[in-house]
């Protein structure tokens, strides 16, 4: 930690759209050569200081001082000329474009208006060296994995001599391994003096690389903290206040018996299914009332395997029996038929309709399932939704609003919705809790749970591994597109030992130190 | 770890991707022409060749000009009424009596002008391009019959000379003075496009536009631009066809930005945009040239042969760009 | 403007229907004469009805390209189709040795629809199966279909002189002309099928995330080529109408730019080009508005190319009404609560409604 003055000084920062007070009074500072993370849940007001700072938003009332400066960004690129740069969670780049075009577009070494394709080459290779990235700079940016393009865009946001990065949720599509590398570059920076802001929800990177943390609630300042005066656990009340006892009455659930649940015919078994490039042949059994919860990293196959469940894809080798009935599950509407659901990981290409109402999203599912001939009844439909909108306490709750309006969490909750209306026997969750805030994610976890107690089969995608040992009858354990392991979820196993599953022969072993 | 593990495949099989699309425009053209040459004797004169940008070099300009809109991944409808109202407005000033040199300054003025403002109603207003461009169709083409419901003649000197005046080796081959504007404007289109910072925001706006906006990238002055630049080559095309037609005629060019975009989709451009060169829009007009030619020299064909197998290129184009996974957004 | 008035004025029809009346009336201050309706030989006659005879094709072009723009596709062949179908119907009957018989007739339009229900099965292939954006897949038929089409009548105009054939453009039926009673018939079909049944919120699905309703058991690639087909029907009917209304088929001019007519009728109904939410009612006002203009310009002798200079006028007036940009920008300022700035946030992030 150094002891000069901050780069960046907010003092008293507040701003409020109509309706909505998005901050108030909060103060924010940064030293040059930390890495400071912001933490709070989705609308606390990380997004919107951000914002503010880089002049997305006019603030109200406050100050910020960057460097013995007042400054009042109109826009991220004056922002950006001033030496603070952000990285989005989504990379921006231009995916047809090269490498070295994209580190430098818009100020490219020019002759006479001719750009210097030459000396542009020559930089984007000096700079990524800087990143210790040595890659084809000439290749289109889309031909590389995400983690380089993330690598990329911080190369672009240095390269106006940042004193200050911001990088809003930039883990939240790697892998591990690839976490890793781009902490090895956030360090690099770091003792280069660069101040680094870091937003994310994953609470393990934060204690990983963040030297101090500041904490948001409802638009305002919580406190400042450096990291290792703030455990984990007060980290997380911090965070979330009074819900955390939601949290902890799961945390306190027994481990679950799998024998409870495992005999008698599974409710579905696949053998050897497989399909060429996405996963290997797998075999596994979920029985009805089973939690199987799928680890690994991303890109593990564990996406994959899932969708082969639900013939989201369709699978190029192996069986699948329902209720011991051998049978094909060619398309997703055959799988809805035998009674799987499916909830994406990706839930805005791969899950909601954006246009269409919170009802019917919801319905949508059971609609298809009765074939476009059968429109469901109004009235059963206003009874449907507006049982789930009360058990899954979803907001706001009106079923006519058109589901783009509603948050990440409740839009996860508004696909629950869609699949539990269809009384499901097999319900695949991928990624249920990602991305939305801790108070969501509680009570997603305790539907899980009661779900399964109902009698229903659950698949259970997460890259949290606590979550899926928490939930979990059965932890089934991918690598590199192959499944690895099954394990009963007894006494015997814990985070450490499935890491070292996933770990154990793999090159991206060292991620995990 | 090493950091190369992370990229994909070597670069010699990434590389050329890119320039496929091209290529096998290349090699169509060539095998179309060595049918041409191998079927009928006069086919391989020289002059064929320059016949074809004699008679289609007003087609390439506003191919080049649509170049630029579709790599934004835009769409210009306007340009066949462009290039007839460009044509329309010289030959009725010319026809009032004003001097050769305002004539040409006015008509060059006024297609970029409709651009500009298309699109400008398209970036501020965020209408879409294809009802935009529509609309600026039948503006242009209202204001040909509005001019005069019958064709012009245009009987100026300098515009006979342009139409006449032949460039040419001693062996009787020969190209007009439009080849010669026509190959100047597809040079500088190149240069634009490769070395500018505008063409490179072309191509930045056509690969992501919100990417582009986040980079700092001006888009809304190159949205712009395109459309204008767009509209200066519909009036550059309606002046060449205006030497070459020496009249006006509020008809002409209809259903002309139909062959415009098959032209510059069969030179490779992705209509999605971010995708394609100046180089295949040349192509792309060659294919066509070579394909009229052929059905006129073969003579036993009907005219609407050639909308047929336009059409059939354009569907073995579009399904090979698939093959080969040039990704549509 | 009260509170009342809201409702009425943020209604998706108010500012289409706005723009219809404006121009009737208009019409009427011109020439008093333009609303009379007059009772002659039992049929009814008049502009009115003249503009709703006429406007009858466009109504049913518009209605399948509703259907295609709401799945997020665009159909541009729809224009050849017409010329082709009409040519086949024609060239059919043109050969028969009695061309007023109904069996030629109908076996003619049979095979025209037959014809048409391909070309849209092959469009539907193309987007659907194969996954060609559907402005180029579309963009094929555009262009070979004219050719196609006059190979059918070898470059030639085919006249006939078939009375039940004519019906079909210029017939009447309970003293109305029988294509208002087809396109109404066809509109009412449409509806039906879409609104009583779940077919257009599944089409609407489709078109706002066509991943995202494959996912949630929706078959989004038969749906997307259903409309495909629906849209060539249509579009045959079209043809039909046309090539009847003047006893000929041409191969070149027949249904010429319907297709552009078409997706503005669609624009002007409030049907966004990006797919999801369609609104046929809308179609149908924005077909009266678009036939209404070329009418009041036939009616002000002026010819038909100059006419298109009001169009474009009018797609533009109409178009920036309903940009929600422009009204953003020119909108009634400082009444009420505007809605939560949403600056442009390209980043798909979370939104936050806190």
């Amino acid at each position: 930690m150094t002891d000069s003055r901050p780069v960046l000084t907010m003092t008293g920062i507040s701003k409020s759209f109509p309706g909505v007070r998005a901050l108030h009074n909060v103060d924010f500072r940064l030293y040059p050569g930390e890495v400071h993370a912001l933490m709070g849940e989705n609308g606390a007001g990380k997004s919107t200081l951000i914002k503010v700072l880089t002049g997305v938003y006019g603030i109200d009332e406050g100050t910020i001082t960057l460097g013995d400066e007042q400054v009042a960004f109109s826009g991220p690129m004056q922002a950006s000329a001033a030496g603070v740069s952000t990285v989005y969670q989504e990379v921006n780049l231009c995916p047809n474009l090269s490498v070295a075009e994209n580190i430098f577009i818009g100020r490219e070494p020019r002759r006479l208006g001719a750009v210097r394709w030459g000396e542009v080459r020559r930089q984007a290779r000096q700079l990524l060296t800087r990143l210790d990235l040595d890659i084809d700079v000439t290749a289109p940016v889309a031909s590389y994995s995400l983690a380089v393009q993330q690598m990329v865009a911080i190369a672009r946001a240095i390269d106006v001599q940042a004193r200050v990065l911001i990088l809003d949720e930039p883990t939240s599509s790697l892998d591990a391994g690839e976490v890793a590398q781009l902490f090895r570059v956030m360090r690099q920076l770091r003792d280069e003096g660069i101040a680094i802001l870091f937003v994310t929800h994953f609470l393990d990177q934060v204690y990983g690389i963040a030297d101090r943390i500041t904490v948001l609630r409802n638009g305002t300042l919580v406190g400042e903290y450096p990291t290792a005066e703030l455990p984990q656990l007060a980290l997380v009340e911090k965070m979330i206040g009074k819900e955390l006892d939601v949290l902890e009455r799961i945390e306190e659930q027994p481990r679950r018996e799998l024998a409870a649940v495992e005999g008698g015919t599974p409710f579905v078994a696949v053998s050897e299914l497989g399909r060429k490039g996405a996963v290997a042949p797998f075999t596994l059994n979920i029985h009805a009332g089973e939690v199987v919860g799928l680890a690994g990293l991303l890109g593990s196959g564990r996406t994959e395997a899932a969708r082969l469940f639900f013939g989201a894809d369709r699978a190029d080798r192996g069986e699948v029996a329902v209720n011991g009935t051998p049978t094909s599950l060619r398309s997703p509407i055959q799988a809805i038929e035998q009674g799987i659901g499916f909830c994406s990981e990706n839930r805005r290409a791969e899950g909601i309709i954006p246009d269409l109402t919170v009802r019917e999203n919801m319905i949508l599912a059971m609609q298809a399932a009765r074939g476009w001939l059968r429109p469901i009844p109004r009235r059963r439909q206003d009874e449907l939704v507006e049982q789930y909108i009360k058990a899954l306490s979803i907001r706001p709750a009106n079923p006519d609003l058109p589901v783009r309006n509603l948050s990440g969490g409740n839009q996860q909750k508004v696909l629950l919705a869609r699949w539990l209306i269809t009384e499901p026997r097999l319900l695949i969750l991928d990624e249920p809790t990602r991305g939305i805030d801790i108070g969501a994610k509680a009570e997603i976890q305790k539907l899980v749970v009661q779900l399964s107690d109902g009698g229903m089969a659950v698949l259970f995608i997460s890259a949290e591994l606590e979550e899926v040992l928490r939930l979990s009858h059965k932890v089934v354990v991918m690598r590199d597109r192959e499944m690895v392991a099954q394990l009963d979820n007894d006494d015997t196993v814990d985070a450490d030992r499935v890491m070292q599953t996933i770990a154990s022969g793999s090159q991206r072993e060292e991620a995990n130190q | 770890m090493t950091t190369s593990s992370l990229t994909t495949g070597p670069s010699w099989a990434r590389l050329p991707r890119r320039h496929v699309p091209v290529l096998v425009t290349l090699a169509l053209l060539l095998v179309m022409y060595s049918i041409g040459v191998s079927q009928y004797r006069a086919f391989s004169n020289v002059q064929v060749i320059f016949n074809i940008f004699i008679d289609y070099g007003f087609l390439l300009v506003v191919a080049v000009g649509m170049t630029f809109v579709i790599l934004t991944g835009g769409i210009d409808l306007s340009v066949g009424s462009v290039v007839a109202m460009t044509a329309m407005v010289s030959a009725w000033l010319l026809q009032s009596g004003l001097p050769a040199l305002l004539v040409l300054v006015i008509a060059l003025l006024i297609g970029p002008a409709l651009g500009f403002l298309m699109g400008c109603a398209i970036h501020f207003f965020d209408i879409q391009p294809f009802i935009v461009t529509l609309a600026g169709m039948f503006f242009a083409r209202g204001m040909c019959t509005f001019i005069s419901s019958s064709s012009i003649p245009i009987t100026d000197g300098f515009w006979t000379t342009m139409a006449q005046h032949r460039i040419g080796d001693p062996r009787g081959n020969f190209v007009s003075i439009g080849v010669l504007i026509t190959l100047a404007v597809v040079l500088v289109a190149a240069y634009v496009l490769a070395y500018t910072r505008l063409g490179r925001n072309v191509y930045a706006i056509g690969g992501n536009p919100q990417s582009a906006l986040l980079m700092g990238l001006p888009v809304a002055r190159t949205r712009i631009a395109v459309y204008t630049i767009s509209g200066l080559c519909s009036a550059i095309g309606g002046i060449l066809l205006s030497f070459y037609t020496l009249s006006g005629a509020p008809l002409i060019a209809v259903g002309m930005e139909l062959d415009v975009i098959a032209a510059v989709v069969i030179g490779g451009t992705v209509l999605t945009g971010g995708s394609g060169y100046v180089f295949g829009t040349v192509l792309g007009v060659l294919v066509l040239g070579v394909i009229q030619a052929l059905i006129t020299f073969d003579g036993s064909l009907n005219s609407w042969w050639t909308k047929i197998v336009i059409g059939g290129l354009l569907f073995a184009f579009i399904l090979f760009q698939r093959l080969i996974g040039i990704r549509y957004k | 403007m009260s509170e009342r008035l809201k409702p009425i004025l943020s209604h998706r029809l108010f500012w289409p229907l706005a723009v219809l009346a404006v121009m009737v009336v208009a019409n009427t201050i011109y020439r008093p004469g333009f609303l009379a309706v007059e009772v002659n030989n039992g049929h009814l006659y008049g502009t009115p009805i003249d503009i709703l005879r006429l406007s009858a094709p466009l109504i049913l072009v518009g209605l399948g390209m509703t259907l295609v723009i709401a799945t997020g596709g665009i159909d541009l062949s729809v224009g050849s189709i017409c010329a082709i179908s009409g040519a086949i119907a024609c060239l059919h009957i043109s050969e028969a040795s009695d061309q007023n018989s109904l069996v030629t007739v109908f076996t003619a339009l049979a095979m025209a629809l037959g014809a048409a229900l391909v070309l849209g099965a092959w469009n539907g292939v193309l987007v659907s199966v194969i996954g060609i954006q559907p402005i180029i897949a579309t963009l094929i038929l555009m262009v070979a279909g004219r050719g196609l089409a006059q190979l059918v009548t070898e470059g030639q105009i085919i006249t006939i002189n078939s009375g039940p054939y004519r019906a079909i453009g210029l017939g009447h039926f309970l003293t109305l002309p029988l294509a208002i009673f087809i396109a109404l018939g066809a509109a009412l079909l449409v509806a039906a099928l879409t609104r009583r049944t779940a077919l257009g919120m599944i089409i609407e699905s489709v078109g706002g995330n066509r991943e995202a309703s494959r996912l949630a058991g929706i078959r989004s690639s038969r749906m997307v080529f259903l409309v495909y087909v629906v849209s060539a029907a249509c579009a045959a009917v079209a043809g039909f109408m046309m090539t009847a209304n003047v006893s000929s088929a041409d191969g070149n001019n027949a249904g010429l730019w319907v297709e552009l007519d078409a997706i503005l009728a669609v624009v002007i109904g409030g049907t966004s080009l990006a797919g999801g939410r369609f609104y046929l009612s809308g179609t149908i006002v924005g077909a009266l508005i678009i036939q209404t203009l070329t009418t009041t310009v036939y009616a002000m002798n002026i010819s038909p190319q100059t006419a298109l200079l009001f169009k474009a006028v009018v797609v533009i007036a109409v178009c920036l009404i309903q940009a929600p940009a422009f009204r953003a920008k020119f909108g009634r300022r400082g009444r009420g609560t505007p809605p939560p700035a949403a600056p442009a946030q390209p980043r798909q992030k979370e939104e936050v409604t806190a």
